[in-house]
């Protein structure tokens, strides 16, 4: 907090407020998520999806949320009860905590009491570092549920969380890499005022774009490698175990950090918050936001899951050597041209 | 709907496409080739592509595939063997069934009873009918051997109920007096055939 002083006009009273615009505003958007994602996969089935709790279905999300909270909370004998109660704690507040260093919403003056209200809550000069950081920490909720509800499906779980996010991580911190030698800095407001020409940086770099949102749809265990949970072969993975609002949690951690990987990819690769011809930036972005999160549905009503094994080979011998490769020749690119 | 919609077995539009397979890769350059060819061959967009056109014409073209059940129902086979009907004939209104006996003997789940008694002009008349739908199989040998045509498979397929005798009396099957003219021919097992007309012959008396 002593960093967001950065900025002059920027107070205490505003960076709370934008704490508690962000953790409001992100949890409703995460639970309304729950009700676009199934409308949406419902249409791409030609089903008509949650229809009858309010008008179009949309207080079905009401109705789960009552459901999440008046569900009996248990706790298994042989649990370790204490990690098991705080593992989903860990996913939704590294989430949201992960949405601190992040512009989420366009800055604005509360009119009659004069405070100023920043984009970001808490503009760290090493923004992406301390989001992926944030995002990595975040792998001890699912490790940690699956470890401590003494289920063979919830070790699985974890023990798929292990590989599956360490190696991603990876792929993640040298894909966008490639950005940040262009840019210079960590701060997600540079790499806003890099692209504030016109020219997106996916435009230099489509390959660190394409192996971002791979290695990002894996971190945010969406479907093409949602193994942390699947289904069809280890029940429900580390929520085996999990019910009502435990549960609950860890989806509000996993859409909250949806949307955390729509915000850096709208930022760093996609021209971030910057006027496109006739259109302001608040709502490029937010445009931006949108589009990201409904490609992960769309991604996940299209494309089948893949094999664990897949998964790691995918990471090590494809994602990770071209990430390599990409970083390599931007270097080489860079110290010729510039 | 007609008949021949219902008999048509083949479902699928017929149009079956044959998946044209590769050879497996013999040596490491053929393997090479077909992993270049794979990671470069747009077939993931073709998945995207299709998710979104049923998107499309789920939305926008009327091709919504639910029928949202309790209240909409699909149509089903005139041939459909649901609660049974009691029809009537159509001139008079009287009901068809002569008490003659043969469902409740023919029955193979004892479902069927039946009195019958004498009215005051010496015609069989139903005292006492009713089927017992805890039992019935809803085979259809009663349609079948009724020669008046008077009970008859119905299209009530909805039989969840508080109490069995909602259904099983012979007054609730009877086709409502003031519904006679809605009255449907049964089309299923036991009908007269569409060309019974052509078949009929003159009895040869012979002998």
């Amino acid at each position: 907090m002593e960093t967001a002083t950065m900025l002059p006009e920027v107070t205490a009273a505003g960076v709370i407020i934008k704490a508690v615009l962000i953790l409001a505003v992100i949890a409703a958007i995460a639970g309304f998520g729950t009700y676009i994602e199934r409308k949406v996969l419902a249409f791409m089935q030609r089903r008509l999806g949650p229809q009858h709790v309010g008008p179009f279905g949309l207080l079905q999300l009401a109705a789960d949320g009552i459901k999440l909270f008046t569900k009996e909370d248990i706790i298994p004998q042989h649990a370790n009860k204490i990690i098991f109660a705080v593992a989903p704690v860990i996913t939704a507040a590294t989430a949201f905590i992960a949405l601190a260093a992040v512009p989420v919403f366009p800055d604005f003056t509360i009119p009659l009491l004069d405070i100023y209200v920043p984009s970001i809550a808490s503009d760290v000069n090493v923004g992406i570092l301390f989001v992926l950081g944030m995002m990595a920490a975040g792998l001890y909720g699912p490790l940690l549920a699956g470890m401590a509800q003494a289920n063979k499906w919830g070790i699985i779980g974890s023990a798929r969380t292990a590989i599956q996010f360490l190696s991603y991580e990876v792929v993640t911190g040298l894909s966008i890499l490639a950005p940040i030698m262009m840019v210079g800095s960590l701060s997600f407001v540079d790499f806003n005022n890099y692209q504030a020409d016109g020219t997106w940086i996916v435009v230099y770099q489509p390959v660190a774009f394409v192996l971002f949102l791979i290695a990002g749809y894996a971190e945010t265990n969406r479907t093409p490698f949602d193994l942390l949970e699947h289904e069809a072969e280890i029940v429900s993975g580390y929520v085996t175990e999990y019910s009502g609002m435990r549960w609950g949690l860890f989806f509000i951690g996993e859409y909250a950090n949806m949307i955390t990987i729509g915000v850096i990819a709208s930022i760093v690769f996609l021209g971030g918050y910057n006027d496109f011809w006739i259109f302001p930036g608040w709502l490029m972005i937010i445009a931006k936001i949108a589009f990201s999160f409904f490609f992960m549905l769309w991604v996940r009503a299209a494309w089948p899951h893949i094999r664990p094994d897949q998964l790691m080979w995918l990471c090590w011998k494809v994602l990770m050597p071209l990430a390599v490769v990409n970083v390599v020749i931007t270097g080489i690119v860079m110290m010729i041209v510039g | 709907m007609s008949l021949e919609q219902f008999k048509n077995r083949n479902v699928g539009t017929q149009n079956y496409v044959k998946l044209d397979l590769d050879h497996t890769p013999t040596s490491g350059w053929c393997q090479f080739k077909q992993v270049v060819k794979r990671t470069f061959k747009p077939e993931l967009f073709v998945g995207l592509w299709v998710t979104l056109r049923e998107m499309i014409n789920a939305l926008f073209r009327g091709k919504m595939h639910t029928t949202q059940y309790p209240f909409e129902k699909l149509p089903i086979s005139p041939r459909y063997r649901a609660i049974h009907d009691m029809l009537r004939l159509l001139e008079s209104g009287h009901y068809r069934c002569i008490g003659c006996g043969l469902c409740e003997k023919i029955c193979i789940a004892n479902c069927i009873t039946m009195e019958t008694r004498y009215d005051e002009n010496q015609r069989k008349e139903v005292s006492e009918y009713t089927i017992n739908f805890g039992r019935c199989i809803f085979c259809g040998y009663c349609a079948e051997v009724c020669p008046e045509l008077a009970i008859v498979h119905g299209q009530r397929y909805e039989t969840a109920s508080e109490q069995r005798a909602s259904f099983s009396l012979f007054e609730d099957m009877l086709t409502p007096i003031d519904q006679l003219n809605l009255q449907q021919e049964y089309q299923g097992f036991g009908a007269v055939s569409p060309n019974a007309d052509e078949n009929i012959k003159k009895t040869p008396l012979a002998y």
